[in-house]
């Protein structure tokens, strides 16, 4: 019956949690194509350093050492959480401790101090944000965003509570058997139950952690803690080039070619037949999937806002929001392609209805905020994607930019000076 | 004293190529406060035997705030017709005193067809001080001043070069101090992605304005930069906060030849 029980449930969460990846996958690839794999081994290396090594994480070396505490927790602690998966399948407990011996006890007490260190950064992340380290405040944080940053760290807590119970309750039903450093601690309590009823509170236990455990894999793609999977592809995809470096548009490289060649014919057809593509970014499907892989990235942390110069000095842009509002987009796009197949328009877009103009424009392309990113997000090609949109296809531009492309067409400078002055200054006395 | 400059085509009539092309930019060129960085500079070169050129009326703005305000089309043709000219005279390396220009050149000409050698002046400069090339005098000019350096974003965050623009500043014998906000921490002047040619948007502060906050926990007698842009922005920012009698905005150039004037 309970092996039943388990197969199903383990089946769903898997199906579902399967079904969901497939449709983050399909959406990310709704992105413009870009090809990123070359100079594999140091894209290998970077993974290494930044998602696995969390190098950029101890920037902040409060928020660092803390996270690392449950990083590592949540890694080894599925060491234990593979028993429990093989006792499911066996209706067995504790399958692995008759082969160990001592060693066992040893394992799940090393495995307690990390569920410990885990409660204990929970708890820190969790006053933190109440405390209202000002980074976790600004819009686009209101309603969802805070909430879910509130759940995940509760639910933690409480599933490792879970494993404090049945570890305790085990640990009192062996008779001396056992031991479990941690909960020893806090197995006062155990005293109160008959053994019947510790056996109902081990097995309950058992299950609100399993449960537990599939409720967290399923919500976790919905939410920032989606970061525990995609921090590593990111970082694998995540640039190498230099920051200062921005993409080359292709597609205007063979026009502006063209313009240039005194033999083309101007009148000539387009070399490809392929629809003309939009120039720059007006919605999703405009960006690079790169950038769609960077919004599901996100952990919502703030890092780039609290750095960004724009947002510092009161403009409208959060690098932060950004992000948000390129994932927000994506998914409600994702949603209507579910609902109403691919050629859906709901006439609604990115820059617009979720974007505004003034956000984009206050950008100094300063690249603060992708220096700040601790999972290699960059908010500025989405910036000047958007930016370009405007430029080319709406012509949508302040009047004082308007002059300075004129005056770099016909000068050779954003200032109105002839170009024939351009090398005065070197035959000036003085 | 006036540097003595020649221009890639009156080289190319005496048949001669110069060792390195300095590529001006359009703040170096045509901006008065610029200009006398340039001047700097090419004293600089001159004084070390550099044989170098630059394109004078043939040099035109390499696009970088077309490319960064999202005109890709005025960028792109700016920088063929650059490469067109810095091709026909087989350039194969540059200097420049713009990081705007340095980040353009190294970073985003090769994706359409122009591959060079580009340093920035500060890796000149530490190198020629490194050489022995350039001699700071002991006890010059800036001995024991109070010395800040200001990143530009462009220099530092988008092309990693931190060390470079501080190694010269110390050969100076002055004293450095880094601002609460510096390399890759360092805050933006205000000016990139265009901003520099246009109104801020809406909002409490410009941001030159709020990086002097950071100036005047220093109180420097010196701030040193590395590029045209900061230095427009920081000089309005120590105009703002009413310190042109106490602070003096300077480029890494004209701190070099001040300290030996
Ligand atoms: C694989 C297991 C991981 C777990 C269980 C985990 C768990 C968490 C939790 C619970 C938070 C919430 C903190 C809060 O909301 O205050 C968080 C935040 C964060 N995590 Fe992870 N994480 C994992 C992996 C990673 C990796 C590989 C990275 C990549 C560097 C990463 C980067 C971040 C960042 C940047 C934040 C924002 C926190 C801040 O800056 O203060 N995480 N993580
Ligand atoms: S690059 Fe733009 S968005 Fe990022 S920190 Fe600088 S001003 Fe803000
Ligand atoms: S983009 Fe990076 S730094 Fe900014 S909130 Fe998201 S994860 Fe944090």
């Amino acid at each position: 019956m309970s092996i039943i029980a388990f197969v199903l449930l383990s089946a769903a969460a898997i199906y579902f949690f399967a079904k969901r990846i497939v449709a983050v996958r399909r959406n990310i690839f709704l992105g413009r194509k870009e090809t990123i794999n070359n100079r594999s081994s140091e894209r290998w290396a970077q993974m290494t350093r930044v998602a696995l090594g969390q190098s950029k994480m101890v920037v902040r070396p409060v928020a660092g050492f803390f996270h690392i505490l449950i990083y590592v927790g949540f890694v080894l602690i599925n060491a234990e959480v593979l028993e429990i998966f093989i006792d499911g399948f066996t209706n067995q407990h504790r399958i692995f401790a008759p082969y160990l011996g001592a060693f066992y006890d040893v394992l799940i007490s090393f495995f307690e101090l990390l569920a410990l260190g885990v409660i204990i950064a929970c708890i820190v992340f969790l006053a933190r944000r109440w405390g209202g380290l000002k980074r976790f405040k600004g819009i686009e944080m209101q309603g969802f965003p805070t909430r879910d940053a509130a759940i995940i760290l509760i639910v933690e807590v409480i599933l490792m509570k879970a494993l404090f119970i049945m570890d305790a309750a085990d640990m009192k039903l062996s008779n001396g058997e056992h031991f479990f450093l941690v909960s020893s601690w806090l197995s006062f309590w155990t005293e109160w139950f008959t053994p019947a009823q510790l056996e109902t509170i081990s097995h309950t236990a058992w299950w609100f952690h399993l449960v537990g455990i599939f409720a967290f894999l399923n919500y976790v793609p919905y939410s920032k803690h989606f970061h525990i999977f995609m921090a590593f592809p990111n970082t694998w995809y995540g640039s190498l080039d230099p920051a200062g470096k921005l993409n080359n548009m292709e597609s205007v490289k063979s026009e502006v070619k063209m313009m240039m060649d005194p033999n083309a014919n101007p009148y000539a057809a387009p070399a490809s037949d392929a629809p003309l593509a939009r120039l720059g970014a007006k919605d999703v499907a405009d960006l690079s999937w790169k950038s769609l892989m960077d919004a599901y990235t996100c952990t919502e942390c703030g890092r780039c806002t609290s750095v960004c110069p724009a947002n510092q000095t009161g403009k409208k842009l959060s690098p932060r929001k950004i992000m948000m509002d390129t994932r927000d987009r994506l998914e409600e796009v994702g949603k209507n392609i579910d609902q109403h197949g691919m050629e859906f328009q709901d006439g609604k877009s990115l820059l617009g209805d979720y974007i505004s103009v003034e956000e984009i424009r206050a950008c100094t392309t300063c690249n603060a905020c992708v220096e700040a990113c601790p999972v290699l997000i960059n908010p500025v090609d989405i910036i000047v994607d958007l930016r370009r949109y405007l430029t080319l296809e709406e012509s949508n531009i302040p009047v004082e930019w308007g002059m300075m492309n004129t005056n770099i067409q016909n000068n050779g400078a954003p200032w109105k000076f002839p170009a024939s002055d351009r090398g005065n200054w070197a035959q000036n006395n003085g | 004293m006036t540097p003595n400059i020649t221009t890639m085509a009156e080289m190319a009539a005496k048949g001669e190529k110069p060792e390195i092309l300095f590529w001006v930019g359009c703040a170096g060129s045509f901006d008065e406060r610029a200009q006398r960085v340039s001047k700097a500079f090419a004293q600089i070169l001159n004084d070390c035997g550099i044989s170098f050129a630059i394109l004078g009326s043939e040099e035109s703005c390499t696009g970088d705030p077309a490319k960064r305000a999202g005109d890709e089309m005025t960028f792109q043709m700016q920088a063929m017709m650059n490469i067109q000219v810095l091709d026909a005279y087989e350039v194969k390396k540059i200097v420049t005193a713009c990081p705007h220009c340095f980040n353009t050149l190294k970073n985003e000409y090769p994706d359409l067809g122009g591959n060079y050698e580009v340093i920035h002046h500060s890796t000149l400069l530490q190198q020629l001080i490194n050489e022995g090339r350039i001699k700071l005098k002991d006890g010059g000019a800036f001995k024991g001043k109070k010395i800040t350096f200001h990143d530009s974003c462009y220099l530092g965050r988008a092309n990693g070069i931190y060390e470079a623009p501080r190694a010269v500043l110390e050969a100076l014998d002055a004293d450095l101090f880094e601002m609460k906000r510096a390399k890759k921490n360092g805050l933006c002047c205000g000016a990139g992605g265009a901003q520099m040619f246009k109104e801020a948007e809406a909002g409490d502060l410009e941001i030159n304005h709020e990086r002097m906050d950071d100036v005047m926990e220093i109180q420097p007698d010196v701030v040193a930069v590395a590029c045209p842009f900061c230095m427009t922005m920081l000089r309005d920012g120590v105009k703002q906060k009413e310190q042109e009698s106490t602070m003096e905005v300077l480029d890494l150039a004209e701190l070099v030849v001040r300290q030996n004037g």
